[in-house]
């Protein structure tokens, strides 16, 4: 890696990847919404990650709750307790975990599908292309919550049933985008050329049409978690979350199971779902901002 | 379906015959493929609602007599009232002919035909879903229209904030929070429910009754939806802004409301008839979770209610009938093209 860096094809590859990586990180620090998401993101992550430190898990055990039935915030309790007397901080704070963790997987489960299944189809075509495009134009079509609500009734509950149907519902947006920008970038003159030099259908899909889509595969990522997390914690509220887990939308589930709202139980409504908000919107504000950078038609936006 | 040209053009008829025989048979091919499309839409709905709730759903007694002791015998008589005992190729068949003609069985948990319960909910589902509705595209491709024209100012700013922020919130959550703040410590409005007992009997008093029992689901429904087509509109006017006909407009002396009113929003309205389509067929099926939060008595809670009887043959229905309304509003949607984009006509 000393004279030969210069020359070689490998590493000229990566230094212009690095270049235009801080092209659009400029691009995307110039947008002030952008960064105030990134900052808000930041620090939810950190705090879901430092839970363990923060407070013990044995705070989240039924049995060994410390509190009374659904207390209102005091020292002990900075946001109250719930209806076994656990601290709904800690239940927010540990539900930050699952909340996210679910929202995250379901959407590379998706974006993993969905990259797939565009790519192949945009550069293979034929009647397997026009095979796949109908099937995700199907998934497309389809009420999203009601198909989730379905499968999940059948499957049964458990946070593996979750990610997967979430993911089922949601990869049909990208196939449809990494599609387009796959059949643009098929009709460019450089793969001509390395179809002419015997790139196979392997090599040209994965060294010179991935990396073309992958940036606006990235910012459409970025706007699925928000879905997938509004997602989760809609089935988990409606009651088809995996009963064993602590996320958002199960203590909102149990809040509204034990008449937290008929006992005025503010404190206990409050956090999970201002959570849930914060980091829809953090994700939204990142997506907004990353789609601005690889988008160019909106690059006249948000100036 | 026919293939005969019909030799009066429609409506929009191009001056000369020869044209006006070449884009109706165009129409014709359009519709072909898209209502051709749609049913196969359909048929695949029917196929996997099959598979879904019959092949993968495991044993319906199974779950249905979870909690107590049944003898075989007894078993084999369920089975059998509910054509369970028969052939997997016989019960599709059954199901699919069925369903086309709208006998969808009885639900486990009413003991009654699911279409009696369909119907009986329907309305109050097209009451709460179809206020939203219209109060949320309305106020969004308002608003939008507003924004998108004064890019950056403080009306931008403030509505674009205030509608993401609130299409960041859960629906059940806001719900919940407008119960909590409305009915429990206001006590202006009723906690849930559509009509309150005590109503007397007369249409007026009735009808009083459903508009403040609706107050809140359709606040709520609304407030979570409108910044969707906010968005669109806004997104849309900003793609009309830079024009040349605009400046023309403005040239000719136009104010800049009838420049904005008469010129840019029927053209940015465009990208959003797909939008508005999409939101009919979401009438029938967007509000589940609203209906679940304030206990409106509609399809959404139906369907909800299925899942923990669970009332297989219900959840069947609903998944089918939710799926094809939206379906076919994309379909309507799709035809509404053909006559508002030239466009399409021109491909």
């Amino acid at each position: 890696m000393t004279a030969s860096t210069t020359t070689s094809p490998r590493a000229l590859a990566w230094a212009r990847r690095r270049q235009s990586f801080a092209r659009s990180w400029a691009a995307y620090r110039a947008q002030r919404t952008g960064m105030v998401g990134l900052v808000l993101l930041g620090a939810i992550v950190v705090l879901a990650l430092a839970a363990p430190v923060l407070i013990d898990e044995s705070a989240l055990s039924v049995t060994q709750a410390t509190g009374g039935r659904m207390e209102p915030p005091s020292a002990d309790f900075p946001l109250g307790t719930d209806e076994v007397g656990r601290s709904v901080l800690a239940l927010t704070l540990w539900g930050s975990r699952l909340s996210l963790l679910i929202g995250l997987t379901a959407t590379v489960v998706a974006i993993l599908i969905g990259t797939a299944v565009g790519v192949t189809s945009g550069h293979i075509g034929g009647a397997y292309g026009w095979f796949a495009l109908r099937i995700s134009d199907w998934f497309m079509v389809l009420p999203s919550l009601v198909v989730a609500i379905a499968l999940l009734a059948v499957l049964g509950r458990s946070m593996g049933t979750t990610i997967l149907v979430i993911a089922l519902v949601s990869w049909s947006g990208t196939t449809r985008l990494v599609r387009a920008q796959t059949l643009t970038v098929q009709a460019r003159p450089y793969l001509e050329r390395a179809r002419a030099l015997g790139a196979g259908h392997w090599h040209q899909m994965t060294k010179h049409i991935l990396p073309n889509v992958l940036p606006l595969v990235l910012a459409s990522a970025t706007l699925l978690v928000p879905s997938a997390i509004l997602m989760e914690s809609s089935l988990a509220w409606l009651g088809l979350g995996d009963p064993n887990v602590v996320s958002w939308g199960s203590i909102l589930n149990r809040a509204s199971d034990n008449g937290a709202v008929s006992a005025h139980a503010w404190w206990y409504l409050l956090p999970p779902g201002l959570a849930i908000l914060l980091v829809v919107l953090a994700f939204m504000m990142c997506g907004r901002a990353l789609e601005a950078v690889f988008n160019p038609r909106l690059r006249g936006e948000q100036g | 379906m026919t293939e005969v040209p019909p030799p009066a053009g429609g409506a929009a008829a191009p001056p000369a015959g020869r044209r006006a025989r070449r884009t109706s048979s165009g129409f014709g091919r359009y519709l072909l493929k898209h209502v051709g499309g749609a049913a196969v839409s359909l048929l695949l709905v029917l196929f996997s609602s099959f598979f879904i709730f019959r092949l993968i759903g495991g044993d319906p007694i199974d779950q249905l007599t979870r909690e107590r002791p049944v003898s075989p015998e007894q078993r084999a008589a369920m089975r059998a009232e509910m054509g369970l005992d028969q052939p997997m190729v016989k019960q599709f068949w059954d199901y699919i002919t069925g369903t086309l003609t709208m006998d969808l069985g009885d639900s486990f948990q009413y003991r009654r035909p699911i279409f009696d319960l369909i119907v009986e909910r329907l309305p109050a589902t097209l009451l709460l879903s179809g206020t939203g509705m219209v109060l949320a595209v309305v106020l969004g491709l308002w608003i939008g229209t507003r924004s998108g024209w004064r890019q950056g100012s403080r009306y931008d700013r403030a509505h674009v904030g205030t509608g993401l922020l609130l299409y960041s919130a859960p629906t059940f959550w806001l719900g919940m929070i407008v119960i909590l703040v409305f009915a429990r410590y206001m006590g202006l409005f009723p906690v849930n429910g559509m009509r309150s007992p005590s109503t007397p009997p007369d249409f007026w008093s009735q009808a009083l009754d459903i508009g403040h029992h609706l107050v809140l689901p359709v606040l709520t429904y609304t407030a979570v939806v409108y910044a969707g087509y906010l968005m669109i509109m806004r997104s849309s006017i900003l793609d009309e802004i830079g024009s040349d006909y605009l400046t023309t407009a403005r040239a000719k002396g136009l104010r800049d409301d009838e420049v904005r009113d008469r010129h840019a929003v029927p053209n940015a309205l465009l990208p959003t008839v797909t939008l508005v389509f999409l939101a009919i067929g979401g009438v029938v099926n967007g509000s589940i979770v609203t209906e679940a939060v304030f206990s409106w008595p509609g399809l959404g809670s139906l369907f909800v209610q299925a899942i923990f009887y669970p009332d297989r043959p219900v959840l069947q229905a609903l998944f089918v009938l939710f799926s094809a309304s939206t379906i076919l509003a994309v379909l309507a949607a799709e035809i509404l093209y053909w006559f508002i984009d030239p466009r399409i006509r021109k491909s």
